[in-house]
């Protein structure tokens, strides 16, 4: 959603820097995987807070309602049965945008300013720039954003920009009746994270950790995972995120190799033709060629 | 048309010819635009950005039919022998103005195009239909899709750098314009440039 209020530190598809003078500090949003009870209070609060409501769905026989994250529900709780840590554990995720520092889907998008990325971290979607493509679908390397079927436009979390701008947690941080999500500077995010996983550590769990992926640039929403060295038992969590590789490819390197080709075929035509010229049937031009043909043809039929 | 005028291209073929031509041109402006940030505003073409998402695929799929209907016409005018290769090597002298080998209906050079195209419109067909919003897409995986993309983009920076390549060298071949404007050709033109054709449109064996 659109927000003026905020520094803008990237937009897509525009070339040149955006000001970048102001210098904001980077929040962060922590998820602790193990004090979440899977009571879905963010999902309420984040329909609630952004007016959106996707239609009741359907039980599938699992927590998981609804089921997957689309234009109308931009945040969802996923419930893993996981029996490979020696016993029946149940891994709850609250998934949705991670807000990368180096986002997929910025890069991506071919409209300017339809995605933007504040000072601050958060990753927004701005839909009155939206075209409909799904790029930033293919983008994304996390699989969040959702195109709406009804007006073609991208949606995911936009971290309560509107309430951050004005000094507010997200709605899901507000309402976590556990606490099991908070909200701070990215900086404090993780030193709160580094007393859950060391807490973890004595309790049993020894792979605890913080799950801020470098391979994109770290992210703005953060988990503490009790398995961090296995983040796919988290309803596929990826272990090592990256914008995909063929994106790398479409938006970095064909670029200047496309302006290569393109341009070394108009310049190979426009030299060419400056030194070998014209290349005519005969020297006279063919408005008169085609007036003497019959003559010429006479001529030739008698030779 | 004058008597001394050779027909080349019917006008059936000139008509499917510029629909080809036309829709390409609506496809590279838009392609172009969502290809690079600084052209974004060639979207234009088809009024808005938003438009132009919605409009690029159905113009796609019209030249791509537009394009069978002249792959029908010619793809046996197309088929290389041992003369095109024969031109092929020798497309420096060529480039200098000078004719190689009794060429027919179509040159080396034109034969390749022809393939080069057809498969730029397959690809680009295939690719452009996975990637298709809202129809299509929403029901593929996310990791062909970005496979498509990429295609998409490589075939249509070869067929654009392809199709710069057949414009001039109509520009450049004086006469060729004409053939698939007003549909006729000079004797001299046909003579030169396509012996072979010229003989068998013209029953000489000269």
């Amino acid at each position: 959603m659109a927000l003026q209020s905020l520094d803008i530190t990237r937009r897509s598809a525009s070339p040149t820097a955006s000001p970048q003078a102001r210098k904001t500090i980077e929040i962060a949003k922590l998820i602790d995987v193990s004090t979440c009870i899977g009571c879905k209070a963010c999902q309420v609060a984040c329909s609630e807070w952004n007016d959106i409501r996707e239609e009741v769905g359907h039980n599938i026989g699992v927590y998981d309602n609804p089921t997957d994250l689309s234009a109308d529900a931009w945040t969802v709780m996923r419930f893993a049965e996981e029996e490979s840590n020696g016993k029946l554990e149940w891994l709850i995720r609250k998934d949705g945008c991670m807000h990368c520092a180096d986002p997929g889907c910025l890069k991506a998008c071919p409209s300017p300013g339809a995605i933007i990325q504040y000072s601050n971290g958060i990753v927004d979607f701005h839909q009155e720039n939206c075209i409909g493509c799904g790029y930033c679908v293919s983008g994304c390397p996390f699989n969040v954003p959702r195109i709406s079927q009804k007006d073609n436009k991208a949606y995911k979390c936009t971290l309560c920009s509107d309430r951050v701008a004005v000094g507010q947690e997200p709605a899901c941080v507000k309402t976590c009746p556990t606490g099991a999500i908070q909200f701070g500077s990215k900086e404090d995010m993780k030193v709160v994270a580094e007393q859950r996983v060391s807490d973890l550590k004595t309790r049993g769990y020894d792979n605890a950790g913080l799950y801020d992926p470098q391979g994109v640039g770290g992210t703005h929403v953060m988990y503490v995972l009790h398995h961090a060295d296995k983040p796919e038992q988290y309803s596929g969590l990826p272990k090592d995120p990256q914008i995909s590789p063929t994106v790398q490819l479409w938006k970095g390197w064909l670029k200047p190799l496309a302006t290569i080709g393109i341009a070394a075929a108009g310049l190979f035509g426009f030299f060419h033709y400056i030194t070998v010229g014209p290349n005519r049937a005969d020297d006279e031009d063919d408005s008169q060629a085609a007036a003497n043909v019959g003559r010429k043809e006479k001529e030739e039929d008698k030779a | 048309m004058k008597p001394q005028l050779i027909q080349r291209y019917s006008a059936p073929e000139r008509i499917n010819h510029w629909v080809v031509a036309v829709c390409f041109i609506l496809l590279a402006l838009s392609g172009l635009a969502f290809f690079y940030p600084a052209f974004f505003w060639l979207t234009g073409v088809f009024g808005t950005p938003q438009l132009a998402r919605i409009i690029h695929p159905f113009v796609g799929v019209l030249m791509f039919v537009a394009f069978a209907r002249q792959f029908f016409r010619y793809w046996h005018h197309n088929l290389l022998t041992r003369d095109d290769i024969q031109w092929m090597k020798s497309v420096k002298t060529v480039m200098q103005g000078h004719e190689v080998g009794d060429t027919g209906k179509y040159n080396g050079g034109q034969k390749g195009m022809f393939w080069m195209m057809c498969a730029c419109m397959l690809v680009l067909l295939a690719s452009g239909v996975i990637a298709w919003r809202p129809y299509f897409a929403i029901h593929l995986p996310i990791p062909l899709i970005r496979v498509a993309l990429l295609a998409h983009a490589c075939a249509a920076i070869a067929l654009i750098a392809s199709i710069i390549v057949h414009v001039y060298a109509a520009f450049w071949v004086k006469g060729t314009i004409r053939a698939m404007v007003e549909g006729v050709v000079t004797h001299a033109w046909a003579k030169k440039h396509h012996p072979r054709w010229y003989r068998e449109v013209t029953g000489k064996q000269k």
